[in-house]
């Protein structure tokens, strides 16, 4: 059996995590970015990853990471969620680092030992929504250099190299050239912003000749710890609507003293719980590769996306108004938490494919 | 502190000296008992070893290996997840040596007499009311050791009771006071005169409750639990024993009610609809993902760090039965339109396995109602495990006697 609590250590980083977020992400600020042409928080990802080497926690030490596992990720990831950090954690240090760590070859070493200081942004051009197990070819590469683009790639604004799936191969191209041309699209989620990466013969390096594996391994590894990033976002809507709730008086009582309220907070309360349990048992099958890392992160997707939007969709409710405002955080959560729910394929792909490793086939 | 390879090792020896096969069924219990095996966190004397609950799942597993015989936990429920508990936290050492081992042993079952006609979910409203027998009884030796109390009144919903040699009740004492305050805690013994059980046939056709008669009902003061007026406050141990049912009990992955519908799912491809293959695919999540949440709660309470969780694991686990249980029927079709039997039978124990699609959708319209409905237990949640504020309360300073009804 997984283990599914959080060991001390993983628990010194959750409130080293959360100290950093509340000093350098408040709510306000990341609202104001997300208008402007910026909307990665680059000071905030340097704290990350130059201050505490986050970024290199699935990347082996001798590589020049920190030779954690997908559970310490898991942890950084719950506390990204619950402050809606604009940084490119899951796509880089997760999704990216793992594509990554299939491949054989001086190359993509050379770029894991970039990706784990940090200072080197990966992104893997492949559209958010897209899941494990798909093919991708709107790339394909001639003599060494790529051609096509790619819509939906998430964070690819903040990317100095992309790892591009081709027939041939996987590539990776550096975003600083000629051939690249990367175009911000106005997202739902602003925080984690999408953009079009087009190839015009863009110079690349090969990677693996196994796309398929890599960037399977990529994707699996992004639907399972995503469960934790959107288990830190859902308790931090909880957690505040019950505030609120607590604070804001109608009818001559605070209005979370009304039953109809509290159960249904209650029921969300219920879902982060369950919540909670898939996502360690994702991030802990996927760190020992024991008890199926396929069948734990596409149970935990399958469950956790739903309960996020839950969960947000009822924060918004309860908190009124005032929570259809652009002032108030809440719309943050709510677009991260619809957009997290078609991140690396919907809960109902993620059944479909449960369906097949449990062998309860469609009719 | 007692650590799972020193039970394993004990248990091992256990075995040895006891050897399931050649053993007599209740004489192997009551050495299990005796050896401290039975529930390894009691304390020593009481069938246990002072250790973590959660190390009971290792004891557990190794006698089931050696194919050991249970207690048959269906049918002793409420004893060991209701009356054990308070019994221990409350009972004299003398009451304590008394009932724990018959009843663990199975050799004499237990029933709650708690709910009433008028009193649900609001059970501190309850009417039956205990007096003390001031003028003496003929039996002495009830009177040296702090004399009778005769007991007048309904219970209903009575799981069990037709099987039942005790039974926990609790009953008024002094109206005068709010209703919290007045109530009293007994144990009260089935086979006296004054209690009459008549069954109550229940939904699936047969009658596992009932409703029982208490009339002048005599319960010797030694048979009472905690204090006089206190007995609120020792039923809230027996209620909070009966929703938390978390034990060492674990579940394999597509165990419980999900089980039979998965295997009809794989070996009948004729029944399968697109429709049906969506609802199952969400319930197979749900399910997997409330075992894995149970087995969270496992690994804190062995690693001491007792969370709320199990206070949704009830509501959880009912809303989850029913829907499965539904949706069996359905993909059944037409055989879900046939019932096993609809005669009135009165089962000595709640079974779901083993019995056809439609007693396990009907029987399990109970788990939402049975040990508190969903609608009190989401309210707990909101006020004590996210501190949402209670609702004004019109009862809480009314003498009993003085509440409408
Ligand atoms: C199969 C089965 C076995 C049982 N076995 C036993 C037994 O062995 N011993 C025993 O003592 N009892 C037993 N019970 C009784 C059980 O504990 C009660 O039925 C239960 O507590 C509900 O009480 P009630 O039936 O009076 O419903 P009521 O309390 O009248 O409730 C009616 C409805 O009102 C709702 N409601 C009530 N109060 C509130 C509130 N404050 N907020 C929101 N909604 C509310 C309820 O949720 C319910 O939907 C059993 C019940 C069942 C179904």
């Amino acid at each position: 059996m997984t283990d599914l609590l959080y060991s001390e250590e993983e628990e010194a980083l959750r409130s080293a995590v959360r100290g950093l977020l509340a000093d350098h992400c408040d709510a306000a600020a990341v609202i104001a970015r997300c208008e402007t042409d910026q909307p990665h928080d680059r000071e905030l990802w340097k704290a990350l990853t130059d201050g505490m080497g986050l970024a290199g926690l699935l990347v082996p030490e001798e590589l020049g990471g920190q030779g954690a596992a997908h559970r310490e990720a898991a942890v950084v990831l719950e506390e990204l969620g619950r402050a809606v950090a604009p940084v490119p954690y899951l796509t880089s240090a997760v999704v990216a680092t793992e594509a990554l760590l299939v491949c054989d070859g001086d190359a993509a070493a050379e770029l894991l030992t970039a990706l784990a200081s940090g200072r080197t942004v990966g992104v893997l051009a492949v559209p958010l929504s897209a899941a494990a197990g798909q093919t991708f070819t709107d790339v394909r590469e001639e003599g060494g250099a790529l051609h096509g683009s790619v819509t939906g790639v998430a964070d690819a604004a903040a990317a100095d190299v992309l790892l591009v799936p081709t027939a041939a191969g996987l590539f990776a191209a550096d975003v600083a050239q000629d051939g690249v041309t990367v175009t911000a699209q106005t997202s739902l989620d602003p925080t984690r912003p999408l953009a079009t990466v087009t190839f015009d013969a863009a110079r690349a390096r090969a990677l693996t000749s196994d796309t398929d594996l890599a960037v399977r391994m990529g994707l699996r590894a992004g639907a399972g710890l995503l469960a934790s990033e959107q288990l830190g976002l859902a308790e931090w809507c909880l957690t505040e609507t019950v505030r609120h709730t607590k604070e804001r008086h109608q009818f001559n009582r605070p209005v979370g003293s009304f039953q109809a309220l509290k159960h249904r907070l209650a029921q969300v309360w219920l879902e982060v719980v369950n919540t909670r349990a898939a996502a360690r048992h994702a991030a802990d099958a996927l760190a020992t590769g024991s008890d199926e890392p396929n069948l734990a992160s596409a149970l935990a997707q399958a469950y956790a996306a739903p309960v996020a939007v839950h969960a947000a969709e009822e924060a918004l409710q309860l908190h009124g108004g005032i929570g259809m405002t652009w002032e108030h955080p809440l719309h943050l959560y709510l677009k991260r938490a619809k957009a997290d729910s078609i991140a690396f394929g919907t809960a109902g792909r993620h059944r479909d494919e449960l369906a097949a490793l449990l062998d309860l086939q469609a009719p | 502190m007692t650590d799972a390879a020193e039970l394993r090792r004990r248990t091992q020896e256990f075995l040895a000296a006891n050897p399931p096969a050649s053993t007599d069924r209740v004489d192997f219990l009551k050495a299990r008992f005796d050896a401290g095996l039975a529930w390894v966190h009691y304390p020593q004397g009481l069938g246990g070893l002072g250790a973590a609950r959660a190390l009971q799942a290792v004891v557990d597993a190794e006698l089931e290996t050696a194919g050991a015989p249970d207690n048959d936990p269906r049918r002793i429920g409420i004893g060991l997840g209701m009356a054990a508990p308070t019994i221990l936290a409350f009972g004299t050492d003398e009451q304590k040596r008394r009932f724990l081992r018959p009843l663990w042993i199975g050799d004499e079952v237990w029933c709650q007499l708690f709910s009433e006609p008028g009193a649900g979910s609001d059970l501190a409203a309850l009417g039956t009311r205990a007096v003390r027998d001031e003028g003496g009884t003929s039996r002495s030796s009830e009177a040296e050791s702090g004399g009778t109390w005769v007991v007048d009144g309904q219970k209903v919903w009575t799981s069990g009771a037709h099987a039942a040699r005790w039974a926990i009740l609790i009953a008024r004492t002094d109206p005068e006071v709010p209703k919290h305050r007045g109530i009293t805690y007994f144990v009260c013994d089935m086979t006296d005169p004054g209690v009459e059980v008549r069954p109550l046939r229940q939904i699936t056709g047969e009658a596992e409750f009932n409703e029982v008669f208490l009339t002048g009902v005599r319960i010797p003061d030694a048979h009472r639990l905690g204090e006089v007026g206190d007995g609120w406050k020792v039923a809230q141990t027996t209620l909070m024993n009966e929703r938390v049912s978390i034990g060492g009990s674990r579940i394999p992955r597509e165990g419980g009610l999900i089980a039979p519908v998965a295997a009809t799912w794989r070996e009948r491809p004729e029944l399968r609809t697109h429709d049906l293959h969506q609802r199952l695919l969400k319930l197979w999540v749900e399910a997997e993902v409330a075992r894995l949440t149970g087995e969270r709660l496992r690994q804190q309470l062995v690693a001491g760090q007792p969370g709320p969780e199990g206070s949704g694991l009830k509501l959880g686990f009912a809303r989850l039965n029913q829907e499965i249980s539904g949706l069996e029927v359905e993909l059944l079709g037409e055989e879900g339109l046939l019932y096993e039997d609809w005669t009135m039978r009165r089962p000595e124990k709640v079974d779901f396995a083993g019995r056809d699609a439609g007693y396990r959708y009907l029987r399990a319209k109970g788990n939402s109602i049975e040990g508190g409905t969903s609608e009190v237990l989401l309210n707990i949640v909101a006020e004590r495990v996210l501190g949402l504020p209670s609702e004004p309360r019109t009862d809480k300073d009314v003498a009993w006697k003085d509440l409408a009804r």
